[in-house]
């Protein structure tokens, strides 16, 4: 459902991506991982973006996303960008919970103000997502309040709540300790065993081992290896 | 918990303070200075305070020759003090604190078309006069309505200098206009903002008559100028007063005023000036020299003070109601608007907080009457409004700064525009960051807006000014006024504390 066709980026003169394809299947759980610095969060929110590229093409379930040189997006690409945002969830490292706003205001807040949805009924969505992470209890606390796991696991339904048809995780565990990362992983196990359809950038061995189905090797800007997590990273 | 043991706040601190002042007012005595004559002579110098800002024909900057003073006063000054033997040097003062400049110490005698008022008589020594002039009311051609008569003329809008003999005339009129300066009142009669103007006639004659639109409806009344001398110094009085004798009966006086085209009839008598005449400019028809007492500062006076706080902050607060949003959309065009926009905004910001407000009031009013006229108020409002967005501008842009681009990013990938992600999530923490120094701000404001009376509204500080001269002491006045503004600030400063506690403690919280 996701193609990235020649993707190419460069930064500062600097390649960041030299000529990515790849595809992400519907349903199903694919890895990127790599050393620092090979390109695989800018793949991630070039996907979404976050970040325009220089070159190629990116698909996502009938949009496509061209190459863009100019500093400010027009408007009918702002219009595209925002489809293509509804359609793929994201999830930062550092969780970026809105932090003026609850749990429960933070996974409401897309639903009623970009889809347009009524605000008892978002609130009703919002409660059972949170439930589904497992923190109907922390719904009223504010960011500050909550363990770096807990943002994380609020950050996750906040991008569900969107209903996307694919989620996107930049390091979701990387800033957790080990307790934390479980809670996470627990998480994305539900989700991958539900059939959501994921690309995580990670180097969780957690994760490559229960949840990821494929994984990509990305290195210095090229995909260099993909298969099954098992066999890529012997 | 540790708890830190604080001062409850700065009330103490402030009665202490009033405290002081009083003891300072009370405990003040005149120096004992046996003759003021001698100190003259002994410093070779006649020390004199006036104001150039009173302009031609006073004393003035010569426009051939900058930097030099010229004027009536300057040649009259110069008279008196080779009469006295020593040299005239002048001394620079606000005109309208003329007297308690005076009784500081800060020159020997004020001589700056200082009329002889009662409420003046009480205070300083007055000397014969040098001058008589009449008070010339004037109104537009076009308005055959204004008539010589003082109290139909109450119930007109009509203009004046503040603390001048007009003003003592008209101080019960309702509709007074009270203005600082002496080409101001003539401009706002042209532009129909008043319907008449009531001065010295040097003053029309300069300033009023040679306006087309304008014409002279009578005088009400003859006036006095004088030289004024600290009551401790009868000598010097004497000195000055046989100097100026001199001066009048040689013909050098009417030499001084023909050179500077004063002279008309009226001004025969200064030559043939009596010590009645002298009894009847200082004490009225009876002839006794006892002043009337001067005004009691008293609850009268608080009832004007309460008038004048509130005029402060309905002015602070509707310009504030202004700058606010005027500041978050110019912050916002400069940080998120395209580069066009940007730049407009930060020229506005730079250009309002490169130039003084006093400036910028004074354009508004004044410079833009032939296009806009508007009414006192309003430009007192948005001058001031206007100028403080630049202000708030800057403190909403440290805020949006403040708040971390990942805020931004997560919005945007919730598939929300650029102006929903900032109107739902950035600007609100945005503002929270702000909050603090927008109420630092306010307060800045309450004080700042005092300004405005140069564009002749009267609020708290202008009040005080016209009382203290009014009842002859800045002590009561000011200390009232003083304790008005506190009463606005504090409850302000109490807010603003309250906030920026909070928000550390939110900033406190996220770090761990």
């Amino acid at each position: 459902m996701i193609r990235v066709h020649a993707v190419e980026k460069r930064f500062e003169g600097r390649t960041v991506l030299a000529g990515v394809t790849v595809h992400f299947e519907r349903g199903k759980v694919t890895t990127i991982v790599g050393p620092s610095g090979g390109g695989k969060s800018t793949l991630l929110r070039c996907i979404n973006g976050l970040e325009r590229f220089d070159a190629g093409r990116i698909e996502i379930g009938g949009l496509t996303l061209g190459p863009s040189t100019k500093a400010r997006p027009t408007r009918a690409e702002q219009a595209t960008l925002r489809s293509i945002r509804q359609k793929v969830g994201m999830v930062f490292q550092h969780y970026g919970l809105f932090s003026h706003m609850t749990a429960l205001e933070n996974v409401m807040e897309a639903p009623v103000h970009v889809r347009g949805i009524p605000e008892a009924e978002a609130r009703e969505r919002a409660k059972a997502l949170l439930d589904q992470v497992g923190l109907s209890h922390r719904r009223d606390a504010f960011p500050r309040e909550l363990s770096g796991g807990e943002q994380q696991r609020v950050a996750i339904a906040r991008a569900l709540a969107m209903e996307p048809e694919a989620l996107l995780l930049d390091e979701p565990t990387s800033a957790l300790d080990p307790e934390r990362k479980a809670e996470v992983v627990r998480v994305l196990r539900d989700l991958a065993e539900a059939g959501t359809t994921m690309i995580i950038v990670t180097h969780e061995a957690a994760v490559l081992r229960d949840v990821a189905e494929r994984a990509v090797v990305l290195r210095e800007g090229r995909v260099v290896d993909e298969g099954a997590p098992s066999e890529v990273l012997r | 918990m540790r708890r830190v043991k604080r001062p409850r706040g700065a009330l103490p601190l402030f009665i202490v303070l009033i405290g002081l002042a009083c003891l300072l007012a009370c405990g003040r005595t005149p120096k004992a200075a046996p003759s003021g004559l001698e100190r003259i002579r002994a410093a070779g110098v006649l020390r004199w305070g006036g104001d150039i800002q009173g302009g031609e024909p006073y004393v003035y900057d010569d426009p051939d020759n900058p930097g030099h003073l010229v004027g009536f006063e300057v040649d009259i000054a110069d008279a008196l003090a080779r009469e006295l033997g020593v040299r005239a040097e002048f001394v620079q003062n606000d005109w309208s604190n003329l007297v308690p400049s005076l009784e500081r110490e800060t020159f020997d005698i004020a001589l700056n078309g200082l009329e002889v008022t009662s409420a003046r008589v009480g205070r300083v020594l007055f000397t014969r006069p040098y001058y008589i002039f009449a008070e010339r009311l004037m109104a537009r051609k076009d308005d055959a309505s204004i008539r010589p008569d003082l109290t139909a003329l109450k119930r007109t809008k009509v203009g004046t200098l503040a603390n001048s003999l007009a003003f003592d005339m008209l101080r019960d009129a309702p509709d007074l206009v009270v203005y600082e300066g002496v080409d101001e009142p003539y401009a706002d009669l042209v532009s129909g903002r008043i319907d008449a103007v009531l001065l010295d006639d040097i003053i029309a004659a300069r300033y009023g008559e040679p306006k087309p639109e304008l014409r002279v409806v009578g005088d009400l009344g003859e006036g006095y100028y004088s030289i004024a001398v600290r009551p401790s110094e009868p000598d010097l009085r004497d000195a000055v007063d046989a100097a100026l004798e001199k001066l009048a009966t040689s013909g050098e006086l009417r030499r001084i005023l023909e050179k500077h085209r004063l002279w008309n009839e009226r001004q025969d008598k200064l030559a043939r000036w009596t010590d009645e005449d002298q009894r009847k400019m200082l004490g009225g028809e009876t002839g006794t020299s006892t002043p009337p007492a001067p005004p009691e500062f008293g609850t009268g006076h608080v009832v004007l003070f309460l008038r004048g706080a509130g005029v402060t902050l309905v002015v602070s607060t509707l310009a504030m109601a202004i700058a606010i949003p005027l500041g978050l959309l110019l912050a916002v065009a400069r940080m998120f608007g395209g580069p066009w926009v940007a730049r407009v905004a930060s020229a506005y910001v730079e250009l309002y907080r490169g130039t003084p407000v006093l400036l910028q009031l004074y354009l508004l009013y004044f410079g833009l009457a032939p296009i806009v006229k508007l009414d006192a108020m309003s430009a007192a409002v948005i001058g001031l409004g206007m100028n403080y967005a630049a202000y708030e501008a800057e403190v909403y842009r440290a805020g949006l700064q403040a708040v971390p681009k990942t805020q931004l990013e997560a919005a945007l990938a919730l598939g929300m525009s650029t102006r929903l992600a900032l109107r739902r999530v950035v600007l609100p923490q945005a503002l929270r960051h702000a909050i603090p120094n927008v109420t630092n701000d306010f307060i800045a404001l309450l004080k700042d807006s005092s300004l405005v009376s140069v564009i002749t509204v009267v609020e708290l500080t202008k009040q005080m000014t016209i009382t203290a001269v009014d009842v002859r002491s800045w002590v009561g006045p000011g200390i009232l006024c003083a304790a008005l503004y506190f009463a606005m600030s504090y409850p302000l400063g109490i807010v603003a504390r309250r906030l920026e506690k909070k928000l550390e403690g939110e900033r406190e919280a996220r770090a761990t």
